[in-house]
């Protein structure tokens, strides 16, 4: 079964083609934000080095956030509306879990924090599992304050990883045996995501195009202005 | 060849998509909108519009293929909005087209919404009185060109300040009449009087060679708007519907009188209403006199094809794709994106 995975939660945009066999080719790039230029070429180059027909997809994988609002969308957009033409279903990964899936030989408990802008993280914990990793924690937004004060409470060893852990690499420098994954694991990998999208195809866990729910974890301003001003009132 | 044209918009807040035959024939057009979750904010909310999109695209595309009677294998080309517009916006639609040309292995086209409003016309009128005057009226635009031929526009004038639909939602705010102002001052104008207030007529006067070449086709609403604001402030009694009926009629006024000098003084043969205004019944009936005063042919959209909807976008793509051909994969989405105009 050839699944095409579609990843753009973070500053790159990627995908990757895959299946029995492992990964049969990827691209990311990630430059200048601009995911909706280069995804759509970036299939169409990706398929062709898997030397395959894109009819020949079985599966549409995608990640579902947290991430950047507008990049998000171009992978999600993009993503139904190839599974949506193909006719087959698709496999929603979130990005944090698809960030701590490389880590899984980690003895440490795994914090992905992504850079969610504004002085904020998106963040949850992993702990290794066999043959993968399993969440602990949900998916929340916090400050890299926050997550420092809550890490330090666990008071256990730790695996940063993710591009939000690195840019704020002063505010975890002072915990107790706490270590930072490399750059190249900073952000989502569409190569990750086709190998964990693979395992969940295996035991079927589809969802239907229109059933497909994004991950934002942040209302809209208006929204959140609109509720602190209807509080207040 | 590329007949059957699937368009698709997104460039505010409906999403929409149309099956549409040779330009022509609109096999289906389906419109989702989105006004109700942005009313309660008085105006489009970007992110909220962006969520929105991804949510209808899958189902809105499925009721256009099932409502024209096809499937996606008989599509040939996929068309959809890349500018101007919200960018959150525009890049659900543009992102899912490109994905649909390489689902199905057509082209993909690239289609100006300001050109789409403007296609609207030609549904139903396919055969071109050319050069044609086009008034092109919405909520972000308002102005006047000259268009000699797909894709050839020559810019006669445009607003110095708000768009016509602003200033329309302006007043509808102002008069408590809700979101969008639009529909709403054009049904209370039929229970007022619209010479009840001579409100005024910005750059409107009987010869228009008095006026510099640089304001003859020019729009400014922004001093009739507060001159209906400072009225209603000075006599808060006043009847609202015959407020908004002569508010009305002073935009329509200077619409239609600059789109009739347009008309005499460029010797066009045909004259075209197009954007989101042109659903204004006021204005329909107005450029129709005007068109039948001049002696030109009136290229109208029908109300429905006058808001945002998909079915002028594939229109759009059509013709572009006969004129220009397919538009490459790593197109983007350009929120300022204008009419492509000649120098
Ligand atoms: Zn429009």
């Amino acid at each position: 079964m050839l699944i095409l995975g579609i990843e753009s939660a973070g500053t790159q945009v990627g995908c990757a083609v895959g299946g029995h066999e492992g990964v049969l080719a990827s691209a990311h790039s990630g430059r200048g934000r601009r995911h909706a230029e280069a995804l759509a070429p970036q299939i169409d180059f990706v398929r062709r080095q898997a030397g395959i027909e894109i009819s020949e997809i079985a599966a549409v994988a995608v990640d579902v956030g947290p991430g950047l609002f507008t990049g998000l969308r171009v992978g999600i957009a993009t993503a139904v509306a190839m599974a949506y033409g193909l006719g087959v279903p698709m496999i929603p990964v979130p990005s944090l879990d698809l960030m701590a899936f490389p880590a899984r030989w980690s003895n440490r408990l795994i914090v992905v924090a992504l850079d969610a802008r504004r002085g904020e993280l998106f963040t949850a914990l992993f702990r290794k599992v066999p043959g993968g990793v399993q969440r602990v924690r949900d998916a929340a937004v916090r400050t890299p304050q926050e997550l420092s004060a809550e890490i330090q409470a666990l008071d256990e060893p730790t695996l940063f990883i993710g591009d939000g852990a690195l840019r704020y690499v002063d505010s975890f420098a002072g915990l107790r045996g706490v270590e930072m994954a490399e750059q190249g694991l900073a952000n989502p990998s569409a190569r990750y995501l086709v190998q964990l999208a693979h395992a969940r195809a295996m035991r079927e866990e589809f969802v239907q195009p229109w059933e497909l729910e994004p991950v934002y974890l942040r209302l809209p301003d208006a929204q959140i202005n609109w509720s602190t001003r209807e509080g207040g009132a | 060849m590329g007949d059957l044209i699937l368009g698709i918009e997104t460039s505010c807040d409906e999403t929409a998509a149309a099956v549409v035959e040779r330009a022509t024939i609109v096999r289906s057009s389906i419109v989702s909108s989105q006004v109700q979750q942005h009313a309660v904010f008085g105006g489009v909310v970007p992110e909220i519009a962006g969520r929105a999109h991804v949510q209808e695209l899958v189902p809105v595309l499925a009721d256009a293929l099932a409502e024209a009677g096809v499937s996606g294998g008989d599509i040939d080309a996929v068309a959809a909005t890349t500018g101007p517009g919200l960018v959150g916006s525009l890049l659900v639609g543009v992102s899912a087209a490109k994905a649909l040309s390489l689902v199905w292995d057509v082209p993909f086209v690239a289609v100006n919404h300001l050109e789409a409003h403007l296609y609207a016309s030609f549904l139903e009128e396919p055969d071109l009185e050319l050069p044609l005057v086009v008034l092109l009226v919405s909520g972000g635009h308002t102005m006047l060109v000259l268009m000699e031929g797909h894709g050839r526009y020559r810019l006669l004038g445009s607003t110095l300040d708000d768009a016509a639909g602003e200033a329309f939602d302006k007043v509808a705010r102002y008069l408590g009449l809700g979101y969008p102002g639009g529909p709403a001052i054009d049904a209370l104008s039929v229970e007022g009087d619209p010479a009840a207030f001579a409100y005024p007529r910005s750059m409107v006067q009987e010869n228009p060679d008095t006026l510099p070449e640089g304001r003859r086709y020019a729009f400014s609403f922004s001093g009739l708007k507060t001159a209906v604001v400072n009225h209603v402030r000075s006599d808060p009694g006043v009847a609202t519907a015959d407020v908004a009926a002569s508010f009305q009629e002073a935009v329509v006024d200077a619409l239609v009188t600059k789109t009739r000098w347009a008309i005499q003084a460029t010797g066009a043969r045909g004259a075209c209403l197009g954007g989101g205004v042109a659903a204004n019944s006021r204005l329909r009936e107005r450029f129709l006199d005007v068109c039948t005063e001049t002696g030109v042919r009136a290229f109208l959209p029908s109300r429905a094809m006058c808001t945002d909807n998909a079915a002028m976008v594939a229109a759009a793509g059509w013709w572009s794709l006969r004129s220009d051909g397919p538009s490459p994969l790593d197109t983007g989405a350009d929120p300022n994106l204008g009419l492509p105009l000649l120098p």
